[in-house]
């Protein structure tokens, strides 16, 4: 197979524009006999589909949840970012172009990144178009906040809600659509397969998770827009439903799946309390800018903190160990997402975790109060103000920033934070691996495309915080809408697509042998005993840090729960109701193979990037090693009939205008 | 801690449904209440019972997903919360819990304590949003400020999640704070002004259709809410349809 990433020729500036003016374009007549199924309704997906069927082809759109307005991406906190620079402050396309690569770890494409920088003050504006309330200032201007990576403040946000209120915006698009009968609505059904047919992707497989129906549903095009595979490692940040099926069952038809291995571990996360623990909750990396992470100096603190015998404020500021602004002065708390995740962990296994567990560090605002306080009372116009009107004016100014993220941690661990710093852990967050896409969007299989966390495009080894939300609104209102035209403009004569057809009867006996099967095990363990398992050889074997004899036990081990889990899988109920353990029990199923994926991936990369931390690859001071002369290509597997058999393609990355040097936050 | 819970069982939506007593031991005080009933759910499946079926999504009170009238209050005891960020801090050894589905017409029960909401995707179909194109070749977004006051108002409208809440608190089951949420939201923003005349009648109209119930300001639902969603919406509803219905 030759991977043929269709980058347009040009300079770096003109081939999106370039690309826009000479792709293939479909008439409006012809639009209205070309149907598109979007699966997902995340930003991604809803942006997606509320753009195709304005633009006239007749969109189906799928999603779990009860509603397209509950998506994960509901669920983001700290805000999107877009080259605007309304704050003056030396922030360019090019800027937030070359963040990102850099951000990365010079592990994703140049034109790919290039054109998301390119198209993102186009969102901001989308956005308020739609009525989207960001945060504004009081000249009545939109205010924007820094993240992790980055030197600039190019964050929009509204308040710690910024996904929702995105989201909301994409959805009120996307119902204006389904009311216009534009966009055929199927909420609460699970694509469970894609049918291709003479190598084109040419339908799906779904089931309606209230009466369990198979359905059939064929299509010229078909979209993946179904998030990301975090919970591969049953506790993460992503939401319960949030799964890897849809992508990995592309990746059995024949699409080819890049850099699985690259996982974030996000640095601000609650830790995990008890084994019970069903989910962990994130504290979004906006807190990084006003927060300050410290652990004791002195492991006996730390130890009198586990013990519960000291408390924080009982430290005194020259015992304290801020150590990410000791090792990276330069970027201090806002040091990329990966970098912060391991200096976590560094400081937890040297002994100096603070909560009793021993893995958590603290993130403290008390230094923020108190400056913002002093600041509020020169406005106000407060002379000589006590200390403590100084830290209730300045309370004030961070409740109005971070309420609803302070009011989540005290609601969920019983702590005040305004009075007592957080204590954060990393924990697994977003995927850059995904589908492997060209640069327009499309998978190895012609007619089958993927957007948002589903595709692997656009943050190499290590996302910037804020740039997710930018990926999914950009390749949903942006990019795809042109990029689709150039393909179906060959399918204007093909005419509705048939679902009597041969690959659509054997998809769907698959689907259906596979729901029997489960029903019908009568094994005895629940589906989430052996996700639990899966996690957790995951989480110590393929998670923060790797190595090779790791990596290798956990194929083993991943390979025997497989085997297991289809002998003794316990799956109640019945197929033709609602029944959300036969949801879980595929999910589940996809993830043990995924999983094995995952492991082979970060074997086969022996070096250091971004998120993908081997052991045997750091420098002295344990910062990351990479390895630019035999690794810098996307590694794209071919699925042959089993995971340990998949065959790697590699997709040189060819950099033309960033000289590759070693990430320094330093 | 141990428990009884008492829990509303419907096979499917023609059922009569009825309620049902469950014992649940050794719960830990931090666990949320959607992981406790996790626990009775893997119980009842290695004793090959059918577990308890409820929504749930993101657990981190934003999706609106969850839904539970746990001891006659919706989400439970204490506010501003849904019911995954409600702990079993919050209850005592040896409680009762009465747990039932959202009760009203317009959602009606598909198994146990899933109910339908799609009657409030229907509502914003019928026009809550703003009719621009996606295009992203709009005005720049600095272009028309707006004052922080009507903006930081109409972020607080608009962070209504869909959960219901409202609408099971209600004994009328009125739909009010929800669309008059959506509909301040819009209303209070220069670019929402546009339409807004006519989505309040369509909105309000669609309301109607779906068999929610009419609002006798007795305020529960502000009570429940797990955003704080303001009555003040409602009111500024009131007004804008008046305006509507007379000009
Ligand atoms: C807690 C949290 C906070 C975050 N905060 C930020 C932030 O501040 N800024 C930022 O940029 N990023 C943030 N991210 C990342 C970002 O939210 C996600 O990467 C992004 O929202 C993903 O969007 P999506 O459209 O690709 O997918 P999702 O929003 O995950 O949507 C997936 C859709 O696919 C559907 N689906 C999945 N599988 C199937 C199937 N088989 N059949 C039918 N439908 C299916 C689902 O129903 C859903 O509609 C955060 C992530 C988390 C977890
Ligand atoms: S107004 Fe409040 S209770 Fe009603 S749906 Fe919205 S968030 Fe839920
Ligand atoms: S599960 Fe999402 S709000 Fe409770």
């Amino acid at each position: 197979m030759r991977l043929d990433s269709k980058i347009p020729a040009g300079p770096l500036e003109e081939k999106w524009t370039r690309y826009k003016g000479t792709v293939n374009l479909v008439s409006p007549a012809n639009k209205r006999k070309l149907d598109v199924i979007v699966v997902g309704t995340g930003l991604a997906g809803a942006s997606a589909a509320a753009s195709l069927a304005e633009l006239g082809y007749n969109v189906k759109a799928f999603c779990f949840q009860d509603s397209p307005r509950r998506a994960h991406s509901i669920a983001a906190q700290g805000g999107i970012n877009a080259a605007k620079n309304y704050q003056n402050d030396g922030d360019s396309v090019y800027r937030l172009f070359y963040d990102t690569i850099k951000g990365g770890d010079y592990r994703s494409r140049e034109a790919n990144v290039y054109r998301l920088a390119e198209v993102s003050a186009n969102i901001i504006d989308q956005c308020v178009a739609q009525g989207v309330p960001f945060a504004r200032d009081y000249g009545g201007l939109l205010d924007n906040r820094s993240f992790g990576g980055t030197q600039v403040s190019r964050t929009f946000y509204a308040k710690g809600q910024t996904g929702q209120q995105l989201l909301l915006g994409a959805y009120s698009a996307l119902s204006r659509q389904i009311a216009k009968g534009t966009v055929q609505m199927f909420a609460r059904h699970e694509m469970l397969d894609v049918v291709v047919v003479d190598g084109k992707a040419r339908g799906i497989i779904a089931r309606n998770l209230v009466t369990g129906e198979i359905e059939r549903h064929g299509a010229h095009a078909v979209l993946l827009a179904t998030g990301g595979y975090g919970n591969v490692f049953f506790l993460s940040t992503n939401a319960m439903g949030s799964n890897g099926s849809a992508a990995w069952k592309a990746h059995k038809r024949g699409a080819l799946f890049a850099n699985p291995c690259f996982t974030q571990i996000h640095p601000t996360c609650i830790p995990q309390s008890g084994e019970y623990q069903s989910k962990l909750t994130l504290m979004s990396e906006s807190l990084r800018n006003d927060g300050r992470i410290w652990v004791p100096k002195d492991r006996k603190d730390a130890e009198l903190l586990r013990e519960g015998k000291l408390k924080p404020i009982d430290i005194p500021e020259e015992k304290r160990d801020y150590y990410l602004e000791r090792r990276y002065p330069a970027f201090g708390n806002l040091v990329p997402r990966d970098v912060a995740s391991r200096a976590a962990k560094e400081r937890c296994d040297e002994g100096y975790g603070v909560n009793p567990t021993g893995k958590a560090v603290f993130l403290d605002f008390e230094s923020a109060i108190m400056r913002y306080g002093q600041v509020e009372a020169n406005l106000q116009g407060i002379k000589n103000p006590s200390k403590e009107k100084i830290r209730e004016l300045g309370e004030k100014i961070i409740e109005a920033k971070y309420g609803n993220l302070f009011q989540m941690y005290e609601k969920i661990t019983d702590i005040n934070p305004y009075k007592s710093p957080m204590m954060i852990y990393p924990a697994v967050h977003y995927t850059m691996g995904g589908i492997w896409v060209d640069y327009e969007l499309m998978t190895t299989i012609p007619g089958l495309y993927a957007l948002g966390e589903a595709n692997f495009s656009d943050h190499g080894a290590n996302r910037l915080g804020a740039s997710a939300l930018m990926q999914g609104l950009a390749d949903g209102y942006f990019v795809i809408p042109y990029t689709i035209g150039n393909y179906l403009a060959g399918e204007i004569k093909t005419g509705k697509i048939d679902t009597n057809t041969p690959e659509f009867e054997s998809a769907e006996k698959e689907v259906r042998d596979r729901i029997a099967h489960f029903l019908g095990n009568n094994g005895k363990t629940s589906v989430d005993t052996f996700h639990r398992e899966l996690g957790k050889i995951m989480w110590d074997k393929c998670g923060m840090s790797r190595n090779a004899q790791g990596l290798q036990e956990a194929i083993r081990e991943i390979q025997a729960l497989r085997e297991e889990f289809w002998k003794d899988v316990k799956v109640p109920g019945r197929s033709d109701m609602y029944n959300p353990e036969l949801d879980k029990a595929g999910r589940v199923a996809d993830f043990l193979e995924l999983g094995e994926l995952m492991c082979l991936d970060a074997l086969d990369r022996n070096e250091s990037c971004g998120g993908h931390f081997r052991e045997e690859y750091q420098t002295e001071d344990g910062e990351a090693l990479r390895n630019d002369a035999e690794y810098a290509y996307v590694a794209a597997w071919e699925y042959t009939g089993k995971p340990s058999e998949a065959i790697l393609h590699k997709e040189q990355l060819v950099f033309e205008n960033v000289e590759l040097k070693a990430r320094s936050y330093k | 801690m141990n428990l009884t819970l008492k829990i509303w069982r419907q096979a499917g939506p023609d059922d009569k449904g009825r309620m049902v007593t469950y014992q649940v031991k050794n719960v830990n005080p931090d666990m949320s209440f959607l992981e406790m009933l996790d626990v009775l759910n893997e119980d009842l499946i290695a004793k090959g019972e059918d577990p308890v079926a409820f929504d749930h999504d993101c657990r981190e009170g934003i999706c609106g997903m969850c839904s539970l009238y746990i001891n006659g209050e919706a989400h439970g005891p204490g506010r501003g919360i849904t019911t995954c960020q409600l702990h079993m801090r919050s209850f005592k050894d040896g409680d009762t819990i009465i747990i039932e589905p959202w009760r009203a017409k317009a959602f009606p029960v598909i198994k146990d304590l899933v109910t339908d909401r799609s009657a409030f995707d229907r509502i914003i179909q019928a026009g809550g949003y703003i009719s621009v194109n996606t295009s992203g070749n709009t005005i720049d977004a600095n272009a028309i400020p707006i004052p922080k006051e009507n903006a930081d108002k109409a972020f607080d409208a608009a962070t209504c999640i869909g959960c219901g809440a409202c609408v099971a608190t209600c004994k009328n089951s009125s739909a009010m704070l929800f669309v008059s949420a959506k509909v301040s939201q819009l209303a209070l923003l220069p670019q929402g002004r546009v339409e807004a005349k006519e989505r309040v009648l369509k909105m309000v109209h669609q309301m109607d259709l779906e068999g929610f119930g009419n609002c006798t300001n007795t305020g529960a639902c502000e009570v429940e809410c797990p955003k704080g969603i303001s009555l003040e919406n409602i009111a500024r509803m009131n007004r804008e349809y008046l305006a509507a219905v007379i000009s």
